[in-house]
């Protein structure tokens, strides 16, 4: 197969990074090629996060640059819009509606664009979804992640046991119930 | 052994580990942190956090004469600190292998500079080697530490962000079991004065030449011939780059040793391709030495200096591709990382634009407060210059002293500050420090050092006390205060401007990111008691918006810090 590239996109602090794990360690066990990149360090701060997820019979880059992503799961709406040059012609976007206003809209220098949901779903194919009411009601607000990892799954060719095993390898034992129940709600969303 | 999906950073300390490593020292840096931090989950090796780079290198060095591989980790900024170590023990060479990693951050994803370690390699005399992916990064930490002591020499292993910071996929082995070697007295080759030294230099030039002369054959630097229309000179994940978009419609010279550089191997694939491309980010380091071998190549005249490469900015430059894509059509507004919910740090800014103090700022995630709204910092330079450098400026300007402060956090102020302090005190400068203590180093992504009482591996340590040290080196006014509370922070930094003397404000708050910090519950806006005068939003909490005219708190964020509650004239703002 050729590369399949997914962008993870978010605000510091959401668990992109999980995310990108998961994805990872589910593309492994189906025996691909993989390379995964991350950014560390300061912009975890609050700041707009990416991470790339790459796989397929042999990859050479481990990043996606505009054009060329096949899937973008986005945390956070108004990142989905920042990364939207990244997709390729075609490709899929999964995005929280959850809305983090960025420093400059706190302070009132900027607005928080309106009609952003309207404006992807006008240039992608968007399932859009409030993950984190879902991930409340699976009992923590940080498992936004993890339900939206369900989402993705049903858009991708391994099975959803594959997953669940994966999810149960990858979290701490302590909030393995917590995140599978995560991943469920975001699985039959 | 089975293949795991690894960090690059994470694939070097199982290098280090597979290579019968025994002594790692290192300060924190982005992107090279994970190195010791995984190196120290191996228990057969010692790992230590040092106070800063220049220790780092020389407990590792010191480990290598005594015998024993060693290890030393920094980020390119960091090797500026530990160049003095580097350039002398280029000459004494080493016994056991000694091994310094080295990554560097094209693109400044987290770093102060976009400086080239290459130069440091041939400036030094000491060999590099730069692996593209996370299964080089561990094979060519074992062989750093068998050239090591091939050539009696240390060798610097260098890595990029998009290295140190991307997973694939690596395969395992055993630890070899390397014996510590026997150290045996040599003058000549360990006491570096001039005697010693002047034919210690004689050897140091006669190494490069047996290296180079190995280069030519060895295989860390791989040619692949294909089409030959195209020949592609490059070095670490600019590879990939290549790679992917030329495919088999060029050929390769992968650089795997960047310092020194083979000849006649250049000369060799130079004269098979037709137009040759030097692929390298940042400096023209590869394209410099092929022009030097008579060599007409392509390379910044097409590529940039600055950030960053990526398949697209190779395709475009030597294919003139690129790909379509598509944009929203309203402006976005910039996400830059700011201050956490529940910082400590925020506090203190907010009371330093209160006072209308000049800040001379200094490395960490307190850099931040120089961002709208707290708006707080005038200067960031390099570690431990908030201090010398306010000292500097109050020694033009002594009035400038009641109206400016240094900034520094507690890592940060060990790593370099403690010197600059000791300058304030023996020059008698009427100065105002503040060491922000948030009992962690920060930035990094929460790494102990010698203020938080833990080692590496969360074992308790002797705790430097930052309060007994200042009055050591003389510094009598020390005060310490909790960020948290607006007035007693604000009415300290007034105080202590305006003595004519040296004083030290200790702003002591743990992150709010620790595991071990208590939260409170979230706090609540009472919509009927806010005024919407946009008094809390003047502390630039993310967790605070506007809603409707009225202010709103993220209870996903909100750690019930209180500092919006001091800033609320209306009791608006409830637990």
């Amino acid at each position: 197969m050729n590369t399949y590239s997914v962008m993870i996109v978010g605000v510091g602090g959401q668990g992109t990074l999980l995310a990108s794990r998961l994805l990872g360690n589910a593309v492994i066990s189906a025996g691909y090629d993989v390379k995964v990149s991350e950014v560390h360090g300061m912009s975890q701060r609050g700041g707009s996060v990416i991470t790339y997820v790459r796989y397929g019979e042999e990859v050479h880059s481990p990043i996606i640059e505009k054009g060329e992503a096949d899937l973008i799961i986005a945390f956070e709406l108004l990142e989905a819009a920042r990364y939207l040059p990244f997709l390729k012609k075609g490709g899929k976007i999964v995005v929280n509606t959850q809305q983090i206003d960025p420093m400059s809209v706190v302070t009132g220098a900027a607005e928080y664009p309106a009609g952003v949901l309207e404006e992807l779903k006008a240039k992608a194919d968007v399932t859009a979804l409030d993950a984190l009411s879902l991930a409340v009601e699976a009992g923590s607000s940080k498992a936004v992640n993890v339900v939206l990892m369900g989402v993705v799954a049903k858009h991708m060719e391994f099975t959803k046991e594959a997953w669940e095993k994966v999810v149960e390898e990858t979290v701490p034992p302590r909030f393995r119930e917590l995140n599978l129940k995560a991943f469920d709600l975001g699985y039959n969303v | 052994m089975a293949k795991k999906l690894l960090l690059g950073n994470e694939a070097v300390a199982r290098g280090l580990f597979e290579a019968g490593c025994n002594v790692v020292s290192s300060y924190p840096g982005t992107p090279s942190t994970e190195i010791t931090e995984y190196a120290a989950t191996y228990d057969e090796m010692y790992s230590e956090w040092a106070p800063n780079e220049k220790v780092a290198c020389e407990v590792a060095l010191g480990a290598a004469i005594a015998g024993a591989r060693s290890f030393c980790g920094m980020k390119h900024v960091g090797l500026n600190v530990a160049a003095d170590p580097l350039f002398t023990a280029s000459y004494t060479g080493v016994n056991g292998g000694f091994v310094i990693g080295v990554a560097d951050d094209p693109g400044m994803h987290s770093s102060q500079n976009e400086q080239d370690s290459r130069h440091y390699a041939e400036a030094s005399k000491v060999m590099m080697l730069e692996p593209a992916d996370s299964k080089e990064c561990l094979e060519y930490t074992k062989k750093a530490f068998e050239f090591s002591e091939k050539f009696d020499t240390p060798v610097i292993l260098r890595l990029t962000t998009r290295v140190a910071h991307s997973r694939s996929l690596t395969e395992l082995s055993e630890r070899a079991d390397v014996p510590v070697k026997e150290y045996v007295k040599n003058p000549q080759k360990y006491v570096m004065m001039p005697a010693n030294a002047i034919p210690k230099h004689v050897v140091v030039e006669d190494r490069i030449a047996k290296q180079i002369e190995l280069f030519e054959t060895d295989d860390i630097n791989t040619v692949e011939y294909y089409d030959k229309k195209i020949g592609v000179i490059t070095a670490g994940n600019c590879y990939n780059y290549a790679k992917e978009v030329l495919g088999k419609n060029a050929s390769y010279l992968k650089l795997g040793c960047v310092y020194p550089l083979p000849e006649k191997k250049i000369l060799d694939f130079a004269n098979e391709c037709e137009t040759i491309y030097v692929i390298e980010e940042l400096d023209p380091y590869i394209e410099n030495h092929c022009k030097k071998l008579g060599i007409k190549v392509h390379g910044k005249d097409v590529f940039t200096l600055q950030g960053e490469y990526s398949q697209a900015l190779v395709a475009k430059a030597i294919l003139g591709e690129t790909k379509e894509f598509d944009g929203v059509s309203f402006d976005i507004p910039r996400r830059p990382p700011v201050l956490c919910a529940g910082c400590p740090h925020r506090g203190l800014f907010y009371a330093l634009k209160q006072e209308k103090v000049t800040v001379s700022g200094d490395i960490g995630c307190y850099t931040l407060g120089a961002l709208q709204p707290l708006d707080s910092i005038d200067t960031v330079i390099c570690m431990g210059a908030s201090i010398s450098a306010l000292h500097g400026r109050n020694k033009v300007d002594p009035e400038n002293a009641k109206k400016s402060v240094a900034v520094i956090g507690d890592s940060t102020f060990i790593h370099s500050g403690v010197t600059s302090l000791i300058d304030i005190a023996y020059n008698n400068s009427a100065s105002t420090v503040i060491v922000l203590d948030n009992s962690i180093t920060g930035m990094t992504g929460h790494q102990q050092n010698p203020t938080t009482g833990k080692t590496i591996k969360g074992d308790p340590a002797t705790q430097v006390d930052i309060v007994a040290l200042a009055h050591a080196i003389g510094i009598k006014r020390v005060k310490v205060v909790d960020p948290y509370n607006l007035k007693e922070t604000r009415d300290t930094i007034h105080e202590e401007l305006a003595v004519d003397e040296p004083s030290l404000i200790i702003s002591r708050r743990p992150c709010a990111l620790l595991k071990t910090v208590k939260h409170n519950p979230p706090l609540k806006v009472n919509k009927d008691k806010c005024k919407s005068c946009k008094m809390c939003m003047k502390i630039g909490c993310p967790a605070i918006s506007m809603k409707d005219g009225k202010a709103e708190i993220d209870f996903t964020q909100c750690v019930g810090c209180n500092v919006c509650t001091q800033m609320c004239k209306f009791d608006a703002i409830e637990a």
